[in-house]
Protein backbone atom coordinates (compact mmCIF):
# COMPACT_ATOMS: atom_id res chain seq x y z
CA UNK A 1 0.00 0.00 0.00
CA UNK A 2 1.34 3.32 -1.40
CA UNK A 3 -0.05 6.37 0.56
CA UNK A 4 1.99 9.57 1.38
CA UNK A 5 2.74 9.26 5.14
CA UNK A 6 0.28 6.83 5.40
CA UNK A 7 -2.69 9.75 5.41
CA UNK A 8 -5.79 8.39 4.10
CA UNK A 9 -7.46 10.71 2.08
CA UNK A 10 -9.56 9.06 -0.18
CA UNK A 11 -9.48 5.51 -1.57
CA UNK A 12 -8.44 7.10 -5.00
CA UNK A 13 -5.12 5.30 -4.74
CA UNK A 14 -6.27 1.86 -3.38
CA UNK A 15 -6.53 -1.48 -5.41
CA UNK A 16 -8.45 -4.62 -4.88
CA UNK A 17 -5.89 -5.95 -2.62
CA UNK A 18 -5.72 -2.68 -0.59
CA UNK A 19 -9.21 -2.53 -0.05
CA UNK A 20 -9.56 -6.31 0.98
CA UNK A 21 -6.65 -6.10 2.87
CA UNK A 22 -8.32 -3.46 5.30
CA UNK A 23 -11.38 -5.04 5.74
CA UNK A 24 -10.01 -7.84 6.79
CA UNK A 25 -8.11 -6.22 9.10
CA UNK A 26 -11.78 -5.18 10.15
CA UNK A 27 -12.66 -8.50 10.61
CA UNK A 28 -10.08 -8.92 13.22
CA UNK A 29 -10.82 -5.98 15.32
CA UNK A 30 -14.33 -7.11 15.18
CA UNK A 31 -13.29 -10.34 16.81
CA UNK A 32 -11.77 -8.27 18.90
CA UNK A 33 -12.21 -4.40 19.29
CA UNK A 34 -10.59 -3.99 22.67
CA UNK A 35 -7.26 -4.29 22.17
CA UNK A 36 -4.47 -2.05 23.25
CA UNK A 37 -2.53 -1.08 20.97
CA UNK A 38 -2.84 2.57 20.95
CA UNK A 39 -1.28 2.59 24.56
CA UNK A 40 0.53 6.03 24.80
CA UNK A 41 -0.97 7.09 21.69
CA UNK A 42 -2.47 11.03 21.31
CA UNK A 43 -4.93 11.24 18.35
CA UNK A 44 -6.48 14.80 17.68
CA UNK A 45 -10.17 14.43 16.85
CA UNK A 46 -10.61 18.32 14.79
CA UNK A 47 -14.11 18.97 13.16
CA UNK A 48 -14.64 22.29 11.66
CA UNK A 49 -17.35 20.90 10.93
CA UNK A 50 -20.24 19.36 13.18
CA UNK A 51 -20.43 15.50 13.15
CA UNK A 52 -21.78 13.47 16.07
CA UNK A 53 -22.03 10.02 14.56
CA UNK A 54 -18.25 9.96 12.75
CA UNK A 55 -16.96 11.91 15.53
CA UNK A 56 -18.66 9.74 18.33
CA UNK A 57 -17.26 6.14 16.10
CA UNK A 58 -14.02 7.71 15.68
CA UNK A 59 -13.10 8.50 19.10
CA UNK A 60 -14.76 5.32 20.38
CA UNK A 61 -12.20 3.73 17.98
CA UNK A 62 -9.20 5.51 19.67
CA UNK A 63 -10.41 4.98 23.45
CA UNK A 64 -11.15 0.96 23.11
CA UNK A 65 -7.55 0.66 21.64
CA UNK A 66 -6.07 2.35 25.04
CA UNK A 67 -4.99 5.71 22.96
CA UNK A 68 -6.40 9.20 24.10
CA UNK A 69 -8.01 11.35 22.11
CA UNK A 70 -7.70 15.54 21.92
CA UNK A 71 -9.48 17.82 19.74
CA UNK A 72 -12.73 19.84 19.17
CA UNK A 73 -16.32 19.29 17.80
CA UNK A 74 -16.65 22.61 16.90
CA UNK A 75 -14.77 25.42 14.94
CA UNK A 76 -16.66 28.19 17.03
CA UNK A 77 -14.93 27.50 19.86
CA UNK A 78 -11.42 27.22 18.52
CA UNK A 79 -8.55 30.05 17.04
CA UNK A 80 -10.10 29.43 13.15
CA UNK A 81 -13.17 31.09 14.22
CA UNK A 82 -10.10 34.29 14.98
CA UNK A 83 -9.05 33.84 11.62
CA UNK A 84 -5.97 31.25 12.24
CA UNK A 85 -5.57 29.59 8.84
CA UNK A 86 -6.08 26.07 8.46
CA UNK A 87 -2.52 25.53 8.05
CA UNK A 88 -1.34 27.03 11.33
CA UNK A 89 -3.96 24.45 12.94
CA UNK A 90 -2.82 21.47 12.03
CA UNK A 91 1.07 22.71 12.69
CA UNK A 92 0.22 23.46 16.15
CA UNK A 93 -2.10 20.17 16.83
CA UNK A 94 0.87 18.01 15.35
CA UNK A 95 2.97 19.32 17.81
CA UNK A 96 1.00 17.09 20.73
CA UNK A 97 -1.13 14.56 18.61
CA UNK A 98 0.52 11.05 16.66
CA UNK A 99 -2.52 11.53 14.06
CA UNK A 100 -4.92 13.75 13.28
CA UNK A 101 -8.95 12.93 12.26
CA UNK A 102 -10.39 15.85 10.33
CA UNK A 103 -13.20 16.72 9.26
CA UNK A 104 -14.08 20.39 7.37
CA UNK A 105 -16.82 22.18 5.65
CA UNK A 106 -14.09 22.94 2.93
CA UNK A 107 -13.15 20.67 -0.19
CA UNK A 108 -9.35 19.32 -0.48
CA UNK A 109 -9.22 20.62 3.41
CA UNK A 110 -7.91 17.31 4.18
CA UNK A 111 -5.70 16.40 1.16
CA UNK A 112 -4.06 20.30 1.86
CA UNK A 113 -3.35 19.72 5.45
CA UNK A 114 -2.00 15.83 5.05
CA UNK A 115 0.69 17.82 2.65
CA UNK A 116 2.06 20.20 5.30
CA UNK A 117 0.61 18.49 8.40
CA UNK A 118 3.91 15.90 9.59
CA UNK A 119 1.68 13.23 11.31
CA UNK A 120 -0.81 11.15 8.95
CA UNK A 121 -4.26 12.72 8.36
CA UNK A 122 -6.96 10.49 8.07
CA UNK A 123 -10.29 12.51 6.14
CA UNK A 124 -13.16 12.03 7.78
CA UNK A 125 -15.12 14.13 5.18
CA UNK A 126 -14.36 17.60 3.32
CA UNK A 127 -17.07 19.16 2.26
CA UNK A 128 -19.24 17.15 -0.45
CA UNK A 129 -16.17 15.67 -1.67
CA UNK A 130 -14.78 12.55 0.01
CA UNK A 131 -15.34 10.42 2.76
CA UNK A 132 -13.32 7.64 2.95
CA UNK A 133 -14.20 5.50 5.95
CA UNK A 134 -17.73 5.74 5.10
CA UNK A 135 -17.27 4.09 2.05
CA UNK A 136 -15.01 1.45 3.66
CA UNK A 137 -17.76 0.88 6.46
CA UNK A 138 -20.33 0.48 3.77
CA UNK A 139 -17.66 -2.03 1.47
CA UNK A 140 -17.38 -3.88 5.19
CA UNK A 141 -21.22 -3.97 5.53
CA UNK A 142 -21.85 -5.66 2.23
CA UNK A 143 -18.79 -7.81 2.94
CA UNK A 144 -20.17 -9.37 6.00
CA UNK A 145 -23.74 -9.63 5.09
CA UNK A 146 -22.96 -11.09 1.76
CA UNK A 147 -19.64 -13.03 2.25
CA UNK A 148 -18.49 -11.41 -0.90
CA UNK A 149 -17.94 -8.29 -2.66
CA UNK A 150 -17.77 -9.60 -6.14
CA UNK A 151 -20.41 -9.44 -8.84
CA UNK A 152 -23.26 -7.83 -6.69
CA UNK A 153 -26.60 -5.90 -7.43
CA UNK A 154 -26.51 -2.62 -6.08
CA UNK A 155 -29.51 -0.47 -6.21
CA UNK A 156 -28.74 3.13 -5.17
CA UNK A 157 -31.53 4.86 -3.98
CA UNK A 158 -32.35 8.88 -3.38
CA UNK A 159 -29.97 11.74 -4.17
CA UNK A 160 -27.84 10.40 -6.71
CA UNK A 161 -26.54 13.54 -7.51
CA UNK A 162 -25.15 15.08 -4.79
CA UNK A 163 -24.75 11.93 -2.27
CA UNK A 164 -20.78 11.87 -1.57
CA UNK A 165 -21.50 7.94 -0.39
CA UNK A 166 -23.11 6.83 -3.67
CA UNK A 167 -20.05 8.59 -5.65
CA UNK A 168 -17.43 7.12 -3.66
CA UNK A 169 -19.01 3.67 -3.95
CA UNK A 170 -19.10 3.73 -7.48
CA UNK A 171 -14.97 4.44 -7.55
CA UNK A 172 -14.40 1.90 -4.66
CA UNK A 173 -16.25 -0.90 -5.95
CA UNK A 174 -14.52 -1.03 -9.51
CA UNK A 175 -12.59 -3.84 -8.71
CA UNK A 176 -15.66 -6.08 -7.80
CA UNK A 177 -17.63 -6.32 -10.99
CA UNK A 178 -21.01 -5.11 -9.68
CA UNK A 179 -23.67 -4.23 -11.16
CA UNK A 180 -25.31 -0.71 -10.23
CA UNK A 181 -29.11 0.31 -10.59
CA UNK A 182 -29.71 3.68 -9.86
CA UNK A 183 -33.02 4.88 -8.01
CA UNK A 184 -33.75 8.63 -8.21
CA UNK A 185 -35.79 11.60 -8.98
CA UNK A 186 -34.81 13.19 -12.24
CA UNK A 187 -33.78 16.29 -10.56
CA UNK A 188 -31.10 14.49 -8.56
CA UNK A 189 -30.18 11.76 -11.14
CA UNK A 190 -26.43 10.02 -11.25
CA UNK A 191 -24.50 12.89 -12.81
CA UNK A 192 -22.90 12.17 -16.44
CA UNK A 193 -19.69 12.18 -15.00
CA UNK A 194 -19.95 9.22 -13.18
CA UNK A 195 -22.20 7.07 -15.41
CA UNK A 196 -18.89 8.01 -18.16
CA UNK A 197 -16.51 6.84 -14.91
CA UNK A 198 -18.65 3.46 -15.16
CA UNK A 199 -18.50 2.83 -18.77
CA UNK A 200 -14.44 3.84 -18.71
CA UNK A 201 -13.98 0.94 -16.05
CA UNK A 202 -16.91 -1.23 -17.57
CA UNK A 203 -18.81 -1.17 -14.41
CA UNK A 204 -22.52 -2.15 -15.73
CA UNK A 205 -25.31 0.15 -14.86
CA UNK A 206 -29.26 0.68 -15.17
CA UNK A 207 -30.88 3.93 -14.11
CA UNK A 208 -35.11 3.68 -12.99
CA UNK A 209 -36.87 6.75 -12.22
CA UNK A 210 -39.53 4.15 -10.26
CA UNK A 211 -38.79 2.53 -6.92
CA UNK A 212 -41.05 -0.41 -6.18
CA UNK A 213 -41.29 -3.68 -5.45
CA UNK A 214 -40.58 -4.79 -8.85
CA UNK A 215 -37.30 -2.84 -9.86
CA UNK A 216 -35.85 -4.21 -6.26
CA UNK A 217 -36.60 -7.86 -6.87
CA UNK A 218 -32.97 -9.04 -7.95
CA UNK A 219 -31.20 -6.71 -5.04
CA UNK A 220 -28.54 -8.13 -3.25
CA UNK A 221 -28.03 -4.51 -1.42
CA UNK A 222 -30.24 -1.69 -1.48
CA UNK A 223 -28.53 1.66 -0.70
CA UNK A 224 -30.82 4.41 0.54
CA UNK A 225 -29.96 8.02 1.01
CA UNK A 226 -32.03 11.23 1.62
CA UNK A 227 -33.54 12.99 -0.83
CA UNK A 228 -33.38 16.85 0.46
CA UNK A 229 -35.62 19.52 -0.02
CA UNK A 230 -32.87 22.35 -0.05
CA UNK A 231 -31.31 19.91 -3.16
CA UNK A 232 -34.42 21.02 -5.64
CA UNK A 233 -34.15 24.22 -7.62
CA UNK A 234 -37.99 23.75 -8.55
CA UNK A 235 -39.93 23.00 -4.87
CA UNK A 236 -43.29 21.61 -6.84
CA UNK A 237 -41.22 19.08 -8.13
CA UNK A 238 -39.49 18.17 -5.05
CA UNK A 239 -43.39 17.86 -2.94
CA UNK A 240 -44.15 15.49 -6.21
CA UNK A 241 -41.32 13.42 -6.11
CA UNK A 242 -40.71 13.34 -1.60
CA UNK A 243 -42.93 10.47 -1.29
CA UNK A 244 -41.37 8.55 -4.33
CA UNK A 245 -38.61 7.58 -2.57
CA UNK A 246 -39.82 5.80 -0.02
CA UNK A 247 -39.06 2.36 1.50
CA UNK A 248 -41.99 0.78 2.83
CA UNK A 249 -41.40 -2.48 4.49
CA UNK A 250 -44.21 -4.34 2.07
CA UNK A 251 -42.16 -3.19 -0.70
CA UNK A 252 -39.53 -6.35 0.74
CA UNK A 253 -42.44 -9.01 0.27
CA UNK A 254 -40.59 -10.45 -3.07
CA UNK A 255 -37.16 -9.44 -2.36
CA UNK A 256 -33.97 -11.60 -2.13
CA UNK A 257 -33.53 -13.58 0.99
CA UNK A 258 -30.35 -12.11 1.13
CA UNK A 259 -30.80 -8.54 0.62
CA UNK A 260 -29.75 -5.90 3.15
CA UNK A 261 -31.20 -2.61 3.25
CA UNK A 262 -28.14 0.44 3.80
CA UNK A 263 -28.29 4.03 4.51
CA UNK A 264 -25.42 6.07 5.69
CA UNK A 265 -27.67 8.16 8.48
CA UNK A 266 -28.70 9.73 9.37
CA UNK A 267 -32.53 8.80 7.76
CA UNK A 268 -35.28 11.21 8.09
CA UNK A 269 -38.38 9.40 6.59
CA UNK A 270 -36.81 7.64 3.50
CA UNK A 271 -36.90 4.31 5.46
CA UNK A 272 -40.42 3.85 7.37
CA UNK A 273 -40.19 3.19 10.65
CA UNK A 274 -41.81 -0.23 9.81
CA UNK A 275 -38.87 -1.69 8.11
CA UNK A 276 -36.69 -1.32 11.29
CA UNK A 277 -38.06 -4.79 12.80
CA UNK A 278 -37.33 -6.66 9.36
CA UNK A 279 -34.02 -8.79 9.27
CA UNK A 280 -33.47 -7.25 5.90
CA UNK A 281 -33.07 -3.72 7.78
CA UNK A 282 -28.78 -3.25 8.48
CA UNK A 283 -28.13 0.28 8.71
CA UNK A 284 -27.88 0.15 12.83
CA UNK A 285 -25.14 -2.84 12.59
CA UNK A 286 -23.67 -0.59 9.47
CA UNK A 287 -22.99 2.34 11.58
CA UNK A 288 -21.63 -0.32 14.43
CA UNK A 289 -19.20 -2.03 11.71
CA UNK A 290 -18.00 1.80 11.51
CA UNK A 291 -16.21 1.47 14.59
CA UNK A 292 -14.10 -2.07 13.29
CA UNK A 293 -13.54 -0.15 10.18
CA UNK A 294 -11.96 2.67 11.31
CA UNK A 295 -9.76 0.71 14.16
CA UNK A 296 -8.42 -0.92 11.17
CA UNK A 297 -8.01 2.77 9.37
CA UNK A 298 -6.40 4.63 12.44
CA UNK A 299 -4.31 1.75 13.41
CA UNK A 300 -3.14 1.94 10.07
CA UNK A 301 -2.51 4.89 9.46
CA UNK A 302 -0.15 4.37 12.53
CA UNK A 303 2.15 2.11 10.61
CA UNK A 304 0.48 -0.55 13.20
CA UNK A 305 -0.98 -3.41 11.23
CA UNK A 306 1.07 -6.28 10.01
CA UNK B 1 -2.45 39.82 -48.04
CA UNK B 2 -2.02 43.46 -48.60
CA UNK B 3 -3.46 44.28 -45.12
CA UNK B 4 -0.84 41.56 -43.18
CA UNK B 5 1.58 42.65 -44.62
CA UNK B 6 0.34 46.25 -43.00
CA UNK B 7 -0.11 45.10 -39.49
CA UNK B 8 3.29 43.33 -39.72
CA UNK B 9 4.71 46.57 -40.30
CA UNK B 10 3.19 48.09 -37.41
CA UNK B 11 5.62 46.59 -35.36
CA UNK B 12 9.23 46.25 -35.54
CA UNK B 13 11.23 43.94 -36.84
CA UNK B 14 13.36 41.97 -34.29
CA UNK B 15 17.22 41.02 -34.24
CA UNK B 16 17.29 38.48 -31.79
CA UNK B 17 13.96 37.29 -29.29
CA UNK B 18 11.01 35.78 -29.23
CA UNK B 19 7.45 36.39 -31.39
CA UNK B 20 4.23 35.54 -29.59
CA UNK B 21 1.99 35.71 -32.40
CA UNK B 22 -1.37 34.54 -32.44
CA UNK B 23 -2.84 35.12 -29.60
CA UNK B 24 -6.42 36.64 -28.70
CA UNK B 25 -6.67 40.19 -28.94
CA UNK B 26 -8.64 39.97 -25.50
CA UNK B 27 -5.80 37.54 -23.46
CA UNK B 28 -2.54 39.50 -24.68
CA UNK B 29 -2.44 41.53 -21.24
CA UNK B 30 -2.81 37.64 -19.77
CA UNK B 31 0.24 36.80 -21.69
CA UNK B 32 1.79 39.96 -20.67
CA UNK B 33 0.97 38.90 -16.61
CA UNK B 34 1.84 35.06 -17.15
CA UNK B 35 5.40 35.67 -18.39
CA UNK B 36 6.43 38.52 -16.36
CA UNK B 37 7.05 40.77 -18.96
CA UNK B 38 6.86 43.64 -16.85
CA UNK B 39 9.35 43.49 -14.81
CA UNK B 40 11.93 42.76 -18.30
CA UNK B 41 14.25 45.40 -19.27
CA UNK B 42 14.51 44.95 -22.72
CA UNK B 43 12.12 46.32 -25.66
CA UNK B 44 9.20 44.80 -26.29
CA UNK B 45 6.59 45.95 -28.59
CA UNK B 46 2.73 44.67 -27.77
CA UNK B 47 0.64 44.55 -30.66
CA UNK B 48 -3.31 44.32 -30.27
CA UNK B 49 -6.50 43.97 -31.98
CA UNK B 50 -4.61 43.83 -35.46
CA UNK B 51 -6.44 41.79 -38.57
CA UNK B 52 -5.41 38.04 -38.77
CA UNK B 53 -6.76 35.82 -41.54
CA UNK B 54 -7.22 32.87 -38.86
CA UNK B 55 -8.40 34.82 -36.02
CA UNK B 56 -10.23 37.73 -37.17
CA UNK B 57 -8.27 40.10 -34.75
CA UNK B 58 -5.37 39.20 -32.73
CA UNK B 59 -2.61 40.17 -30.38
CA UNK B 60 1.25 40.17 -31.16
CA UNK B 61 4.24 40.16 -28.42
CA UNK B 62 7.76 40.93 -29.62
CA UNK B 63 10.62 40.75 -26.66
CA UNK B 64 14.18 41.63 -27.91
CA UNK B 65 16.93 39.24 -26.34
CA UNK B 66 14.64 36.97 -24.01
CA UNK B 67 13.78 33.19 -24.47
CA UNK B 68 11.62 31.42 -22.59
CA UNK B 69 11.93 28.23 -21.20
CA UNK B 70 9.63 25.32 -22.13
CA UNK B 71 7.94 25.76 -18.55
CA UNK B 72 7.18 29.24 -19.04
CA UNK B 73 5.91 28.45 -22.20
CA UNK B 74 3.45 26.30 -20.81
CA UNK B 75 1.74 28.44 -18.68
CA UNK B 76 0.73 30.20 -21.91
CA UNK B 77 -1.90 27.48 -22.92
CA UNK B 78 -4.67 27.61 -20.17
CA UNK B 79 -5.53 30.83 -21.61
CA UNK B 80 -4.79 30.53 -25.38
CA UNK B 81 -4.19 26.88 -26.88
CA UNK B 82 -3.10 28.04 -30.62
CA UNK B 83 -0.19 30.93 -29.58
CA UNK B 84 3.05 30.39 -31.53
CA UNK B 85 6.57 31.36 -30.01
CA UNK B 86 9.04 31.97 -32.92
CA UNK B 87 12.59 32.23 -31.69
CA UNK B 88 14.35 34.94 -34.04
CA UNK B 89 18.44 34.93 -34.08
CA UNK B 90 19.79 37.20 -36.43
CA UNK B 91 16.90 38.52 -37.86
CA UNK B 92 15.91 34.53 -38.94
CA UNK B 93 12.83 32.19 -37.39
CA UNK B 94 15.47 29.59 -35.85
CA UNK B 95 12.30 27.60 -33.96
CA UNK B 96 8.41 27.98 -34.29
CA UNK B 97 6.81 25.96 -31.30
CA UNK B 98 3.54 25.59 -30.67
CA UNK B 99 2.60 25.59 -27.18
CA UNK B 100 1.24 22.14 -25.46
CA UNK B 101 -0.69 21.93 -22.22
CA UNK B 102 1.77 20.64 -19.45
CA UNK B 103 0.59 17.78 -17.11
CA UNK B 104 -0.01 19.74 -14.10
CA UNK B 105 -0.41 23.48 -13.92
CA UNK B 106 0.48 25.10 -10.13
CA UNK B 107 -0.33 28.75 -9.46
CA UNK B 108 -2.04 30.19 -12.03
CA UNK B 109 -5.37 28.73 -12.44
CA UNK B 110 -8.08 29.81 -9.60
CA UNK B 111 -10.80 27.04 -8.92
CA UNK B 112 -14.12 27.55 -9.93
CA UNK B 113 -15.62 26.01 -6.82
CA UNK B 114 -15.78 28.75 -3.98
CA UNK B 115 -15.84 25.48 -1.42
CA UNK B 116 -12.33 24.70 -2.09
CA UNK B 117 -9.80 25.17 0.27
CA UNK B 118 -7.45 26.88 -2.14
CA UNK B 119 -10.08 29.56 -2.60
CA UNK B 120 -9.75 30.29 1.74
CA UNK B 121 -5.80 29.35 2.37
CA UNK B 122 -2.92 31.11 1.41
CA UNK B 123 -1.45 28.36 -0.69
CA UNK B 124 -0.95 27.77 -4.63
CA UNK B 125 -3.44 26.03 -6.70
CA UNK B 126 -2.07 22.60 -8.69
CA UNK B 127 -4.79 21.30 -11.44
CA UNK B 128 -3.63 18.12 -13.44
CA UNK B 129 -4.63 18.26 -16.64
CA UNK B 130 -7.19 15.53 -17.48
CA UNK B 131 -8.11 15.83 -20.77
CA UNK B 132 -5.16 18.07 -22.76
CA UNK B 133 -7.52 18.13 -26.50
CA UNK B 134 -10.45 19.76 -24.83
CA UNK B 135 -8.47 21.61 -22.00
CA UNK B 136 -10.17 20.06 -19.26
CA UNK B 137 -8.56 20.86 -15.60
CA UNK B 138 -9.15 18.79 -12.58
CA UNK B 139 -8.39 20.32 -9.28
CA UNK B 140 -6.29 18.09 -7.24
CA UNK B 141 -7.67 19.83 -3.76
CA UNK B 142 -11.44 19.33 -4.37
CA UNK B 143 -11.66 17.21 -7.33
CA UNK B 144 -13.58 19.56 -9.41
CA UNK B 145 -12.87 19.92 -13.25
CA UNK B 146 -12.66 23.29 -14.76
CA UNK B 147 -13.29 23.08 -18.43
CA UNK B 148 -11.51 25.43 -21.50
CA UNK B 149 -13.53 28.86 -21.68
CA UNK B 150 -13.93 28.60 -17.64
CA UNK B 151 -10.51 29.14 -16.85
CA UNK B 152 -9.72 32.09 -14.40
CA UNK B 153 -6.73 32.90 -13.77
CA UNK B 154 -5.76 33.82 -10.50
Amino acid sequence: MDQTGRSLISLEGLDREDILWLLNHAARFEADPNRKILDGKIVATLFFEPSTRTRLSFETAVNRLGGRVIGFSDAATTSSSKGETLKDTIMMVSNYADLIIMRHYLEGAARYASEVSPVPIINAGDGANQHPSQTMLDLYSMLKTQGRLDNLNIYLVGDLKYGRTVHSMLTAMRFFSPTFHFISPDELKMPEEYKEYCRKNGIKFQEHSTFDEETIADADILYMTRVQRERFTDLMEYERVKDMFILRNDMLRNTRPNLKILHPLPRVNEIAQDVDANPKAYYFQQAKNGLYVREALICNALNLLN
Amino acid sequence: MEKTRKSELLVAALQNGTVIDHIPSDKVFDVVNLLGLTSIDTPITIGANLSSHKMGSKGIIKIADRYFTEKECSKLSVIAPNIVMSIIRDYEVVEKKRISMPNEICGIVKCGNPKCITNHEPMQTVFDVVDKDNGTLRCRYCNKDIHKGEIKLL
